[in-house]
């Protein structure tokens, strides 16, 4: 039997009780425990980003870090960025630039993509390439996923005015 | 995996210390090394498992006298939006530009760095130059008792430290580096983002008259831990940084070393990339 811990945190703005296995990823909890299976379990070891949630404002590889330490924070997975204006620019701009193939990588690279618009609102294609190098796509060549991002950054601006 | 029995997440660097006096304990922060070697193995779980991401004393860059104190909890992200950080030691920026990834780097913590003790880990090699000090805090007999050491007697193997059970990792001082101070980091790997150091070099000194002194060299990823490299250093030290020094330097660096073979590049290989590259980073210097 595995030690179990209480935890309480906000998930995508709505607060929630859990409980954990104490050694139990964060990935984990929310696939298995919650059922939100929109983040995607990739490598396992912080190499790939399909994997990607925000905590406290920055986003961090869900399977390398343990539930219990969501106690208290606020959490958003790819689900919590439905209706996000920026999201759905980008969520367009994938699908204009074929930016998915077998949409593996997508929400890692949606929810990193989104939070790197969040804190640079016009990028170029040097930014997203840095911005999204912990996000691993096999299919693409990354070219339209760049494109994609550049573009929905765009599209932002475009809706400003 | 074997059972964790108790998990605490202490609020205070004294509860984290009661706690450490008490039992066996594996020590977690930003999880990004304990996770994965926790999965694979490698790392066996103590009983208790203490998670000190609350524990405010371990959080902070301050100017403490002569040097700045980095606490062991923050992230290598946070060290890289630091202002002190970027005027005083622009080449741990520079070190924590080539670490892993966004994800990563907002994650895992300078104290898991040190910690970890890789023999490649990224803010050792630049840490080792600038002459940084472990700070680590114990409670043994119900009154808390901190110690110094210079991070260069720190790590003894991989993944082994002279941090005693008891005791905890709370930070790093740097000491203010003095007028016309240099540092320079350099990271060979076959991509840039999320790869193992082959090897990487740092190097630091204060230039005047264009006449070397204080002279730091370390290597990381040839050695079982990160290493300062004393021949290279005297054959730096007092000198003018010519032709002559330069090519004596990498030569020295070549002769000094002794990496192995691995996955990620042969001994044969880690050596001529220390003499090339500790030649190059000098000739920048020498440029400068």
């Amino acid at each position: 039997m595995s030690l179990k811990h209480d935890i309480a945190f906000t998930l995508n703005g709505v607060q929630r009780k859990v409980t954990v296995d104490v050694g139990q990823s964060a990935l984990a909890m929310l696939r298995d425990v919650i059922g939100l299976t929109g983040t995607k379990y990739g490598c396992g070891e912080g190499e790939c980003g399909a994997c990607t949630i925000i905590v406290d404002d920055q986003t961090i590889n869900s399977c390398l870090m343990f539930a219990v330490d969501c106690d208290g924070r606020r959490v958003t997975t790819i689900e919590g960025l439905t209706g996000d204006a920026r999201a759905d620019a980008l969520r367009d701009a994938f699908v204009a630039h074929g930016a998915v193939q077998c949409g593996f990588c997508t929400p890692g690279l949606m929810v990193q993509a989104s939070h790197l618009l969040a804190h640079h609102p016009e990028v170029d294609a040097a930014t997203v390439k840095r911005g999204i190098e912990g996000n691993l796509c096999r299919c693409t060549g990354y070219k339209k996923i760049v494109e994609a991002i550049v573009s929905a950054s765009h599209a932002e601006e475009g809706a400003a005015r | 995996m074997n059972a964790i029995e108790q998990y605490i997440a202490p609020t205070s660097l004294a509860q984290a210390l009661e706690c450490l006096r008490e039992g066996e304990v594996t020590v977690l922060a930003g999880g990004t090394d304990v996770m994965p070697q926790s999965q694979s193995g490698r790392l066996k779980f103590k009983p208790t498992l203490m998670n000190i991401q609350r524990v405010p004393e371990l959080k902070g860059i301050a100017r403490d006298g002569d040097a700045i104190r980095i606490g062991a909890l923050v992230t290598v992200t946070d060290i890289m939006r630091d202002t002190l950080v970027q005027e005083f030691f622009p080449v741990l920026v520079e070190a924590g530009d080539h670490f892993a990834s966004d994800q990563i780097r907002n994650a895992a913590t300078l104290g898991g760095n040190i910690n970890n003790a890789s023999p490649a880990g990224d803010m050792l090699i630049p840490l080792l130059v600038l002459d940084a000090y472990a700070e680590l805090a114990a409670k043994p007999n119900g009154e808390m008792r901190v110690r110094r050491i210079p991070l260069g007697d720190f790590f003894v193997g991989p993944g082994k430290t002279r941090r005693a059970a008891n005791e905890l990792l709370t930070g790093v001082l740097i000491p203010l580096p003095p007028p016309n101070h240099f540092a320079r980091f350099f990271k060979f790997g076959t991509r840039p983002a999320l790869d193992i150091s082959a090897i990487s070099i740092g190097i630091a000194g204060v230039r005047t008259d264009h006449l070397l002194s204080q002279v730091r060299v370390a290597f990381g990823a040839v050695a079982p831990t990160p290493v300062r490299a004393p021949r290279t250093e005297a054959a730096l030290e007092g000198k003018r940084l010519d032709r002559a020094t330069i090519d004596a330097a990498a030569q020295a660096a070549y002769d000094e070393v002794r990496p192995i073979d691995d996955v990620r590049a042969s001994a044969w290989y880690r050596r001529e990339l220390i003499r090339n590259m500790t030649k190059r980073m000098l000739d920048h210097v020498a440029q400068a």
